[in-house]
């Protein structure tokens, strides 16, 4: 990596380590404040800039960290550990039950919810005779560690930001690694990330969970540094600074947290020393202040600060990985001209209209098979049949010996389908590597630990290489650290493909791969799908380009009105007059 | 005859892709022209972009109006009207409000509205004996032609159709291409996008092959029907 | 709990109810047309009761300001936008809809507060005057961001809301208002003694909802916000704008919440911020029916008045928390039987990002 893509974060660490020996009481204390509300941030940083979910209820997460702890401590008389503990377990859980009745709703139920349920926990907290009601818990004691103790405010503050560092890095990791590489995945919709075999549910789930506990994090610090916790500062107002703070840093990036929680908390001082100057409405001036703020933001600069500063520095250069163990290959039970994929009397009904009617035919092991028919013949629809997405009223689909019929798309995919999209679906924002190792998911195995401390090394690299191969395979090894937005329609439609190769799959379904191909691009992904033909790969390529087709296949199967029209070898279907008629249209 | 349309070098990306790069055409008034070409060429795009749907580089003039100026409700109120390929129905409302909706821009004149309603409905029986039910009920066929009386309630001159024929069974498409004839006669100009070649080059006056974004071939329609080039893009190889 | 304690529970509840349904018919309503999730439709409720209650204790309502700092606001942004685009002719009907049509109620209102009004006076220059308060904020905050998600529209509006909390305990201070009762009649049911008010409140809430479902099946208008709602896509390619119908659903709704906040301004002690949980609980009603339905938010409403009404009888301190909680239960009913929401979603944030 050059130097000088690692500057400002060089800077940055240099500043924090010598803050102690220049600054004052007061910027100390206020930069433990930044360091507290950092964690919380960054947890909607994951969630909100990575996972593309929103919470309005952040603040109530450090606040149930805040009481755990300090009921445990204060009240109980606890060591601050197992206070820790408790807060993490506490927030964990209140998330999961949350996550759980929200976040297999549409996107905005999640954030709606919370907005209620951050009004709740503030009259819930004030209600409550354990924990003193609205006047709050005082007592709480410092943490220590061994013979030391936290008390005094340089020493807070080494513990804070070194702690921050540290979570910052495991976090880091984790979005570099398997898991996290699946979170970054979550904006591309459910489609996409179900035929990658990842389980769209679970990981939003677990990325709400993993930012509740970092809130749970920092209100742990907030209540052993106040020394004292009461409802106010969990009320539904400081969960919308923290949300102001990630978007003002950078939702999409880590870095974001510790810039956006600097930046509100600086201004937030500087509004508290300048507005009582002209007006005594100075507190409610403030809230209206960054209202005005935060949609000013939305409107004219929704990126963020730190983008804004990437954006002049070095792209990091890609390192690739040396010689490494493969990645294991899916034992391959498939012998050519045995079934692979079966389907029988496949009906599926959208009301009046039979999208696809009572198709049967077979797709045996290392042919190609071209699905062809007319625009709304139902090709897509049966593709989706095939992969899960949709469910047929009628008949049922087997693959290999089991039926898969009623099985969900992530397990159709993890089952050894792998899938191209008719419209593309990949991450714009991830570089065309990332995109490809989405494609190895259900070849790894390596879980949230793993990832954030590092322990899939070995795994990581194979992956990596197979990755690369995949990409080299479809000439787009060169552009590997490039972001796949950048890439024109055609070399999208390639990397598509590689992505499903790197699943090492049984079977490949490619939903009009050539589509916008220039006639380049059609000969590498045509020399392409002989070579993976010739290794065994057995395909079924839905595709209009007829001369693509005709020139590739073994065997075609032709729908029209959602029926099966014909079905037979390219010479003799392009001879039947029924096809001729279908396509070119015989009637007007 | 007149020149009603006339695009020069139009453009058109989402994102850095770019789906329509460089496309010339010009629509003479009274005639049908159609744009054929496989899926994925930028057939809908194109027509997106002439309804300002989508933002578009290059030069499109409409009766002499810089069309660049212009929003989609505007292109509406002068008499460009699109009939989109996934027919864009209010399914939730009856047929008849699907109708009256059409004709949102000049409902100043009550008289001619009425007028237009009992015009559609004498024109697509069908939808008169159906014209309370919800539009989401429909078959495929009569939500073409659904789709089709509402554009012509806001009296077109220039009508966008993008696939009429699309998932139709024949006997409808036949229907729907007699439809397409008879508004000719009424002097509606049409820009039809087909990917069912045969029957929309039989309509056509002239018509523009497209591919990959480009115009790779342009002719009088009837020229166009034997070119072995046009079928050979459309079956590959060669047909005997 | 004795049955004549449930009865008068109930009828506290039906009539709290009545004021969310109103409430919760405006929040879909706008939903609906623009997708703007409006949480601060409850501080527009809260701002059209303190200014009814000012203007009966003859002070002049700090609404008048809000008003004016609006439509300056609204009236800069569209004269810009008019000139940047060269559109110059424009600027006469601009002036006129964002700066003339909001400053005429304001004007009004500050000619005469401070004197003796009769009661109907100062309820029809209080909805007067509430009524450009949403549409200007729609122009201001909302319209440039027209095409983004749903979650950046919400996020949006729960700014707007602090912005219009933080301006409201300016204007009107942190004391409680509570203004005249629209009538002191009473009528004996049986055992139980219903209010003149809660009468009042429920029949308004009846035939304005009527009112609407008349505007949306009889007029060409409403059917254009039905048809925006329905097909955003071919709702322009009929020549409607999107724009001209999101600003006809955010007055709407501005004058159901000018209702809301008259009506409720006389039943109990209201704050700066008392609007938001109306607006909040309101939400709820409408989540119950989905946010897509009309008749199920008005169902939905009703529950959650009953709901509160009890629960403020089992433990008034905790009776918020009790409300919002049910909210988890209904979700993870929703979650298993609405199946499709979720991917049209997503599709909607992944052309964001591609953009």
């Amino acid at each position: 990596m050059g130097w000088k893509s690692r500057l400002p974060l060089g800077l940055a660490i240099a500043f924090i380590v010598v803050a102690p020996a220049i600054f004052g009481s007061f910027t100390i204390t206020l930069m433990n404040y930044i360091g507290i509300y950092a964690f919380a941030v960054l947890g909607l940083v994951l969630l909100t800039g990575v996972g593309g979910l929103t919470s309005f209820g952040q603040a109530a997460f450090v606040g149930i960290g805040a009481y755990a702890t300090a009921w445990y401590t204060a009240v109980h008389g606890g060591s601050p550990w197992i206070g820790l503990l408790l807060a993490l377990l506490l927030t964990g859980l209140v998330a999961t039950i949350l996550g759980a009745a929200t976040l297999r709703l549409g996107g905005h139920f999640l954030p709606l919810s919370t907005i209620a349920w951050g009004v709740a926990i503030f009259f819930l907290f004030g209600n409550i005779d354990a924990i003193g009601r609205y006047s709050g818990l005082s007592g709480i004691p410092a943490i220590t560690i061994g013979p030391l103790s936290l008390g005094g405010n340089t020493a807070m503050y080494c513990f804070i930001w070194g702690l921050l560092g540290f979570v910052m890095l495991l976090c880091r990791n984790l979005l570099d690694s398997r898991k996290g590489r699946a979170i970054r995945g979550l904006r591309g919709g459910i489609a996409m990330v179900e035929s990658l075999a990842i389980d769209f549910f679970r990981m939003r789930l677990a990325v709400f969970v993993l930012a509740g506990m970092l809130a749970g994090l920092s209100g742990w610090l907030y209540a052993h540094m106040q020394r004292y916790v009461s409802p106010a500062p969990f009320d539904i107002r400081p969960s919308i600074e923290l949300l102001l703070m990630a978007l003002v840093g950078g939702a999409g990036h880590i870095a974001g947290a510790v810039v956006g929680a600097a930046a509100i908390t600086l201004l937030k001082n500087a509004l508290q020393d300048v507005l009582p100057l002209f007006t005594r409405y100075s507190a409610q001036l403030e809230v209206v202040a960054f209202g005005v703020l935060f949609v000013v933001i939305l409107q004219k600069a929704r990126a963020g600060i730190v983008p804004m500063i990437a954006r002049y520095l070095p792209r990091p250069r890609l390192v690739v990985p040396g010689q490494v163990p493969p990645l294991a290959r899916r034992g391959r039970p498939v012998v050519s001209g045995q079934a692979v994929l079966t389907i029988q009397g496949a009906t599926k009904r959208f009301g009046a209209l039979a999208a696809v009617n009572d198709v049967s035919f077979e797709v045996k092991g290392g042919e190609v098979l071209g699905l062809i028919g007319p625009n709304g013949a139902g090709k897509s629809t049966l593709l989706n049949l095939i992969t899960g997405t949709a469910k047929p009223n009628a008949g049922r689909i087997m693959f290999l010996d089991d039926e898969v019929t009623k099985l969900a798309p992530r397990d159709i995919a993890g089952k050894g389908v792998a899938r191209t999209f008719q419209h593309v679906k990949l991450r714009p924002n991830m570089t065309l590597l990332d995109n490809t190792l989405l494609g190895t998911y259900s070849r790894t195995r390596s879980g949230f630990l793993a990832g954030a401390i590092r322990l899939d090394r070995e795994e990581e690299k194979s992956a990596q290489c197979e990755a690369l191969q995949q990409l080299k395979r479809v000439g787009l090894a060169e552009k590997a650290g490039e972001l796949a937005g950048s890439l024109p329609l055609g070399q999208q439609r390639l990397l598509e493909v590689a992505r499903a190769l790197a699943a090492d799959p049984v079977l490949v379904i490619l939903d009009e791969p050539a589509a916008g191909l220039r006639s380049l691009e059609k000969q590498i992904l045509s020399r392409l799908l002989r070579t993976l033909r010739n290794e065994g790969m057995t395909i079924v390529l839905v595709e209009h380009d007829m001369e693509f087709v005709m020139n590739l296949v073994d065997r075609i199967v032709v729908m029209d009105f959602g029926s099966k029209l014909a079905e037979g070898v390219p010479a003799a279907i392009r001879a039947e007059p029924r096809v001729q008629e279908a396509y070119l249209g015989g009637v007007a | 005859m007149t020149i009603l349309l006339s695009v020069t070098d139009l453009h058109v990306s989402y994102g850095k892709v770019e789906a329509v790069s460089g496309v010339s055409l010009d629509m003479q008034s009274g005639h049908i022209v159609t744009v054929i070409g496989p899926n994925g060429a930028g057939k809908t795009t194109l027509l997106a972009a002439l309804m300002g749907l989508l933002p578009s580089k290059g030069e499109s003039c409409y009766e002499g109006q810089d069309l660049r100026l212009l929003s989609t409700e505007e292109r509406v109120r002068r008499g460009i009207c699109l009939v989109p390929e996934r027919r864009e129905l209010f399914t939730e409302m009856t047929v008849a409000d699907n109708l009256v909706l059409g004709a949102y821009t000049r409902w100043g004149d009550r008289e001619a509205v009425q007028r237009g309603l009992q015009e559609v409905y004498g024109r697509f029986p069908r939808l008169s004996e159906r014209r309370s039910q919800l539009a989401g009920t429909l078959s495929g066929g009569e939500r073409q032609m659904l789709a089709l009386g509402r554009a012509l309630m806001a009296k077109p001159r220039l009508l966008l159709l993008d696939e009429p024929s699309l998932g139709l069974a024949p006997l409808i498409v036949r229907e729907i291409f007699r439809i397409v004839m008879g508004l000719r006669e009424l002097g509606v100009s049409i820009l039809l996008v087909e990917q069912n070649a045969r029957a929309a080059l039989e309509t056509a006056d002239y018509g523009y092959v497209l591919e990959t974004g480009c115009i790779v071939h342009a002719g009088p329609a009837v020229s166009l029907i034997h070119d072995p080039r046009v079928v050979a893009s459309y079956l590959g190889g060669k047909v005997n | 709990m004795t049955p004549e304690i449930a009865l008068l529970l109930a009828q506290d509840g039906i009539s709290t109810g009545a004021i969310y349904v109103l409430v919760a018919l405006g929040i879909v309503l706008i939903f609906l047309v623009t997708r703007v999730i409006f949480v601060p439709f409850g501080d527009v409720v809260g701002y059209s009761a303190l200014t009814v209650a000012a203007l009966q204790l003859r002070q002049m309502p700090g609404t008048v300001w809000l008003v004016l700092t609006l439509a300056t606001l609204a009236t800069v942004m569209e004269a810009y936008g008019l000139v940047r685009r060269g559109q110059i002719r424009g600027l006469p009907k601009a002036l006129l809809l964002y700066a003339v049509l909001p400053t005429v109620p304001a004007a009004l209102v500050w000619l005469v507060a401070g004197r003796d009004l009769p009661m109907w006076v100062g309820i029809a220059l209080t909805l007067a005057i509430v009524m450009p308060i949403s549409p200007l904020l729609h122009r201001i905050a909302f319209s440039p961001l027209a095409d983004a998600s749903v979650l950046v529209l919400l996020i949006i509006a729960v700014a707007v809301h602090f912005a219009m909390s933080g301006l409201a305990l300016l204007y009107f201070g942190p004391e409680g208002f509570r203004s005249e009762p629209i009538t002191r009649a009473l009528f004996e049911l049986g055992p139980v003694t219903i209010s003149g008010q809660s009468i009042l409140i429920l029949a308004s809430s009846v035939i304005f909802s009527f009112l609407l479902f008349l505007f949306f099946e009889r007029t060409l208008t409403g059917k254009a916000l039905r048809a925006t709602a329905v097909n955003r896509v071919g709702a322009r390619l009929v020549g409607i704008l999107p724009s001209t119908t999101g600003a006809i659903a955010f007055l709407l709704a501005s004058v159901l919440a000018g209702i809301c906040g008259i009506l409720i301004g006389p039943v109990t002690t209201l704050y700066y911020d008392s609007g938001f949980l109306i607006g909040l609980k309101a939400f709820i009603g409408a989540i119950i029916g989905g946010l897509i339905s009309y008749p199920a938010a008005a169902a939905g409403a009703i529950f959650v008045g009953l709901l509160e009404s009890y629960a403020a009888f089992w433990d008034s301190a905790l009776k918020e928390v009790f409300v919002f909680s049910t909210l988890i239960p209904i979700l993870i009913g929703q979650s298993f039987t609405s199946a499709a929401a979720i991917e049209e979603e997503i599709e909607e944030e992944e052309r964001e990002g591609t953009a």
